[in-house]
């Protein structure tokens, strides 16, 4: 499909020397470098994912959760009064935001977790950086009956509070991350030396489409489903593909789900949208793909793409009002379809994404997750560039509930009025 | 100028570059090296040390809050190797700040440097194409990890692509003091054996002289690693030298 190299294992090599592997990648990206010590659980991984697809009763078990317990399919939603405004394209919201815990983050959580279930392996732990995947994994955890473990920068915790609450409640243990910026990089770092750690006795859901092989086919495997109905709905309610799509990528979880089934269709333009934060200097944004400031090819937490770095190779700080899209890698997934072509990369920066939460709360009653604002704030620049029966879907991949601590801080809203605080 | 073990057990001293600062780094390695080490890890300071236990993170943090590079690494490498012409030096790091250099410029710059081999922590044995050609072209032994959880078809892939010796790690976890050595540790050096005649050197958690005793009974060397970066990190950086030199004196006591 859409022209990915899949999650390919080559054997040992023979004592004549290694090459370089076909590991999962992605065009020159993905890979698998990490210790030697994870090389073990990787490989059972994905042997144990392998049959799981193949398993009709694993998939039916999927399927029948993401329907009754999670709400899909979610509704492809046409925004009219949205689309009058801007006065362009008209524009369809995937409603992910409506799955059960809030984001489409339940679809990768549920499949790993089922996957762990399988393995026989009992204590799950999972980083979170907006605490979305965390929520989800503790989520499936208490329906599982299994033990939870999620890491989380402290910084992250400051900013998405009510999602650590969420967890506890939920029966997660929370552990914060104090190391280098106090957000999602760091929670990862901290989750795979647990995993390093205890990799005997422990699954570790990933949650996005970052990482190790298999991860980021897997991860993407999961959200797939978002484009799978997104194509039969928009057939069925436009009798056409969408002109284009639009998704928020931190790590590129929802982006690449959205993407997916749409590669091969050449016509539909694939537009991701990074943070671009509150400026263009290193540190100030976490938009990989820019052509100022951004990243270059590296290796960070065993996946080999774009990164945020200095020249030494030392990776940057990042920053972005929303917690899940501040990190300084990018699924390789993406790194490939930038190279290539075949996807977009643009930037909104958090005064953008603030307002396009306000826009969209007013004009259609849906309050977006700050990431997904990212998402709308391009539409909204996009749409009215675009032809009346041009259509632009935007996957709305999260919703605002965990984000009303941040909003009070940095809007200023009073009766018909809602400014972004200088 | 190579990697070999007179005495029995060896001992290999890692460091990371930087912590304190460069030239105390460099003191310290002289000291350790007067003082019975055979070979010098050095490592290379990363922001994120994903494999590594707080010691050794906090190190990393120090060393690049000072600025420390590769290349600043590369240059005291240079020193030490002209100081003691003799002893064993290897070049440890994240794989990043070496694929930002250039896999070829790196190994090029190690070999001139005077180093003996590398190790690069998160690199196995099966994305190792390059990195292989690099090391042969500039005459460097890449060095290995082998881990409890590594099968056997692996261990020996592993010590088949190793040169110098192989790194088995003693336990499964990151790296860090501890107060004794666990069973993984002979298990893991028993199963290298049948693929190896390079000497085993066994690291993580090897912290005082009775765990280098132990580890002798079983393996050709021991690492020490995160005590000796506590003791420097206890040290005024000025004592840091000698005392890392009486340190490493009383390992084979």
């Amino acid at each position: 499909m859409g022209g990915a190299i899949d999650g390919k294992t080559s054997a040992l090599v023979s004592p004549a020397g290694p090459v370089r592997s076909a590991l999962g990648r992605f065009g020159v990206y993905g890979g698998r470098y990490v210790p030697e010590t994870l090389m073990a659980a990787l490989e059972e991984l994905e042997a144990a994912y392998n049959a799981a697809k193949e398993d009709a009763a694993f998939q039916a078990e999927l399927a029948g959760l993401l329907h009754n317990y999670c709400g899909r399919p979610t509704p492809l939603y046409y925004a009219k009064r949205l689309s009058e405004q801007l006065g362009g394209a008209k524009i369809y919201l995937k409603r992910e935001d409506l799955l059960h815990t809030g984001a489409h983050k339940i679809n990768n959580a549920l499949g790993q977790g089922l996957l762990a279930r399988r393995m026989g392996k009992q204590r799950i732990i999972a980083e979170t950086g907006a605490g979305q995947h965390g929520v989800a994994t503790a989520t499936v955890c208490a329906l599982l009956g299994m033990e939870c473990v999620v890491y989380m920068g402290e910084e992250d915790m400051r900013r998405q509070e009510l999602n650590v609450y969420r967890m506890r409640l939920l029966g997660a243990e929370v552990r914060g991350v104090s190391a280098g910026s106090a957000t999602l990089k760091d929670a990862i770092s901290e989750a795979m030396r647990d995993w390093v750690t205890n990799v005997r006795t422990t699954f570790y859901i990933l949650g996005s489409a970052l990482g190790a092989h298999p991860y980021p086919t897997m991860v993407r495997d999961f959200h797939r489903v978002i484009s799978i109905e997104a194509k039969q709905q928009i057939l069925e309610q436009e009798g056409k593909l969408p002109t284009a799509i639009v998704a928020c990528v931190g790590g590129g979880s929802n982006a690449i789900g959205a993407f997916y089934e749409f590669l091969n269709d050449k016509n539909v333009q694939l537009i991701g949208v990074e943070a671009g934060g509150r400026g263009s200097a290193i540190g100030d944004h976490a938009a990989r793909f820019a052509k100022v400031g951004g990243g270059v090819p590296g290796v960070l937490q065993g996946t080999y793409s774009y990164v945020l770095q200095d020249d030494a190779g030392q990776i940057a700080l990042t920053h972005s009002v929303s917690a899940g899209l501040d990190y300084a890698s990018v699924g390789p997934e993406h790194a490939m379809l930038h190279d290539s072509g075949r996807a977009t990369y643009t930037a909104a920066t958090d005064d953008e994404a603030l307002k396009a939460v306000v826009t969209l709360a007013r004009t259609e009653g849906i309050l977006p997750a700050l990431e997904s604002a990212h998402a709308v704030a391009e539409a909204i620049i996009l749409a009215p560039t675009m032809k009346k029966d041009d259509v632009l879907m935007v996957n709305l991949s999260g919703r605002g509930d965990k984000d009303m601590g941040i909003l009070s801080k940095e809007l200023h809203v009073s009766g018909a009025k809602a400014e972004v605080k200088a | 100028m190579a990697i070999k073990f007179d005495k029995k057990p060896g001992l290999v001293i890692y460091l990371t570059a930087g912590d304190p600062d460069l030239a105390t780094t460099r003191d310290i390695a002289i000291a350790a090296i007067d003082n019975g080490a055979d070979v010098i890890e050095l490592g290379v300071p990363f922001s994120d040390p994903l494999a590594d236990g707080p010691v050794i993170q906090r190190a990393s943090e120090r060393a690049v809050a000072k600025g420390t590079r590769l290349t600043d690494v590369l240059g005291i490498a240079k020193e030490i190797r002209a100081a003691r012409p003799e002893a064993g030096l290897i070049l440890f790091s994240y794989l990043n700040p070496v694929v930002r250099m250039g896999m070829k410029e790196f190994a090029a710059k190690a070999a001139e440097a005077g180093a003996d081999g590398v190790l690069l922590t998160d690199m196995i044995v099966e994305e190792a194409g390059e990195y292989l050609e690099a090391m042969q072209a500039n005459k460097l032994a890449p060095v290995f990890l082998a881990a409890p959880t590594s099968p056997d078809v692996r261990l020996k892939a592993i010590a088949e692509n190793s040169k110098g010796f192989v790194y088995a790690i003693s336990r499964v976890g990151i790296t860090g003091t501890q107060s004794s050595l666990t069973s993984d540790a002979s298990e893991i050096v028993g199963r290298l054996k049948r693929f190896t005649t390079l000497p085993i050197a066994v690291g993580f958690g090897v912290s005082n002289a009775e765990h280098v005793k132990a580890v002798g009974e079983f393996a050709d060397a021991a690492v020490i690693g995160s005590a000796i970066v506590q003791l420097i990190e206890k040290t005024e950086p000025k004592e840091a030298a000698a005392a890392v030199g009486r340190f490493v004196a009383g390992l084979r006591a």
